[in-house]
């Protein structure tokens, strides 16, 4: 099976390899957001520190989930030309024809994920090389489930006109409500309390906590939050690929 | 190597159900090449896409290359080869890239699946092409891929779901001869569809037809072509004699 997902990934991983701009690309929103809403805040993580100490790692989680959510498109075209079809006549396990996509999604978004953390430090962002990779192993966990769930979406709706509405009614809300562009307890107690129900504030906060070098409570706790979403997603995922007409 | 009983497929719309396969009982022995035909429409992909694991018969079984279709269709799957209708290569995938992974995933080592890769493109007329992006291919040379990556594996059970569509008389004669090769030198058995009836009379053994979901006639092409024969008639009845009659439509009413 390991041989059987690498064979899927490096089949992936192939057009892009081709084509590395793409990498940067999808670089373009969160540096977008570092550049032009970063600066806005000030010094909201607290009594000390900068703001980039708080903002950068909410913004990695926000590169994972854009950065992953999206990933089923690349499965609709497959989809409709009857690749994916083929590959589920061959006798490879459906687990590695859909863990085989992820892990390209999540290689690359880790890859993204490094290249914004070295321009935040740009900015005075700080952080010691093993908090960054451990904070780099979080969001790539993350993605992980991200992914999984997206290729399943895709899978279920077969069509871009219905993939990509489903997508944003979810991936906005869950954003907006993690707390990652601004602390959610300044907002009114109902929006916090909608926040505390999404498990993507738990990651952000994890996130920020490993990266301020604690490896308390915060940072366990998002860790296996993010596990949990991927025992989640991951066999939603299986189960959709190994459905018949899937 | 393939014994079917009773095989059928419901399809649920919204609001209305299509019968597309309504019981249909086929025995297809090792070794043989059988032809199956139809009108559009008939369920013959349906048939195909249910012996391949593709889709969960509704009512009947099957064991395909010895395995039972529901209870094992991953050892279906390692014994068998599929080309379907569509198109089955990424279109932002190199030619040589797509034909090697398929290999691959069927178990060929890196090596041999170069080395298998190599010789297929080769026979196949698709040798220069093979760093090319598989969304550059004409239809007839993607086409050629298809069935490639179809054979890859040299599989003991082959299904062809209208391989020779969009093909130029000289590729689809090639094809036939890769097929009869594949018979004959490598004991496979090949179930394949097509609308080309000279197609079907050149290359199959035995000839099934399927119409509405239902199998109408089968048989070797002669016996077929006996079964129509109308006394009063002096020229020999050819095969879309036989699929006019069996099946009452016209395959490509020239008057349409
Ligand atoms: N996924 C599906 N949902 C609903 N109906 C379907 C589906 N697939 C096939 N059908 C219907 O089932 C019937 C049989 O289709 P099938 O594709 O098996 O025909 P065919 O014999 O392969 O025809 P052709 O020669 O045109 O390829 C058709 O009426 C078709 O519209
Ligand atoms: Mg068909």
């Amino acid at each position: 099976m390991i041989r059987e997902t690498r064979l899927v990934f490096v089949r992936a991983l192939r057009p892009m390899l081709r084509n590395p701009t793409v990498i940067v690309f999808g670089l373009s929103q969160p540096l977008l957001y570092l550049v032009l809403f970063g600066p806005l805040l000030g010094s909201v993580g607290g009594a000390s520190g900068s703001s980039w100490q708080w903002f950068v790692p909410g913004l990695l989680v926000q590169l994972s989930l854009f950065g992953t959510a999206y990933a089923g498109f690349s499965l609709i075209p497959e989809i409709r030309s009857g690749v994916v079809e083929r590959m589920r006549v061959t006798p490879v396990s459906r687990t590695a024809l859909l863990f085989g996509r992820v892990l390209k999604d999540v290689l690359v978004l880790v890859v993204q994920a490094a290249l914004l953390t070295a321009a935040a430090t740009l900015f005075g962002f700080r952080a010691s090389v093993w908090v960054v990779l451990l904070g780099l192993v979080l969001i790539g966990v993350l993605g992980v489930a991200v992914g999984a769930a997206s290729y399943a979406l895709a899978l279920k709706l077969r069509q871009e006109y219905a993939f990509a509405p489903v997508l944003a009614s979810t991936v906005i809300p869950l954003m907006l409500l993690s707390g990652v562009l601004l602390p959610m307890d300044r907002g009114p107690g109902w929006l916090y309390g909608l926040s505390r129900a999404n498990p993507l504030a738990y990651v952000v906060e994890g996130e920020r906590a490993l990266m301020a070098a604690d490896l308390g409570g915060r940072a366990l706790t998002g860790g296996l939050v993010a596990v949990a979403l991927v025992a989640v997603c991951a066999s939603w995922g299986v189960r959709t690929f190994h459905r018949e007409n899937a | 190597m393939i014994k079917a009983r009773g095989l059928a497929r419901r399809f649920q719309l919204k609001g209305s159900t299509v019968d597309a396969v309504r019981g249909v009982d086929l025995d297809v022995d090792a070794g043989e090449l059988v032809g199956f035909l139809g009108p559009n429409g008939a369920g013959k992909t349906t048939t195909l896409r249910m012996l391949t694991t593709l889709l969960r018969p509704t009512e009947g079984e099957a064991t395909v290359a010895g395995r039972d279709l529901r209870t094992d269709p991953a050892g279906v799957r390692r014994r068998i080869g599929y080309v379907a209708q569509g198109t089955g290569a990424g279109m932002d995938q190199r030619v040589g890239d797509e034909l090697v992974h398929q290999g691959e995933l069927y178990g060929l080592t890196s090596t041999k699946a170069r080395a298998k890769a190599g010789w297929l493109l080769d026979q196949l007329d698709l040798a220069g092409l093979a760093d090319r992006d598989a969304a550059s291919l004409s239809g007839g040379q993607r086409r050629r891929l298809d069935i490639a990556m179809g054979i890859v594996h040299e599989p003991a059970l082959l299904f062809l779901d209208e391989p020779s569509t969009g093909m130029d008389p000289q590729s689809r004669s090639n094809l036939w001869d890769h097929i009869r090769a594949l018979r004959d030198d490598l004991g496979a058995t090949v179930f394949l569809t097509t609308h080309y009836l000279d197609e079907a009379d050149a290359l199959c053994d035995r000839v099934l037809i399927i119409d509405n979901g239902r199998l109408v006639a089968q048989g070797t092409p002669d016996e077929l072509k006996n079964q129509v024969a109308d006394p009063a008639r002096p020229d020999r009845p050819t095969l879309d004699d036989v699929f006019l009659t069996l099946t009452g439509r016209a395959l490509r009413d020239p008057a349409a």
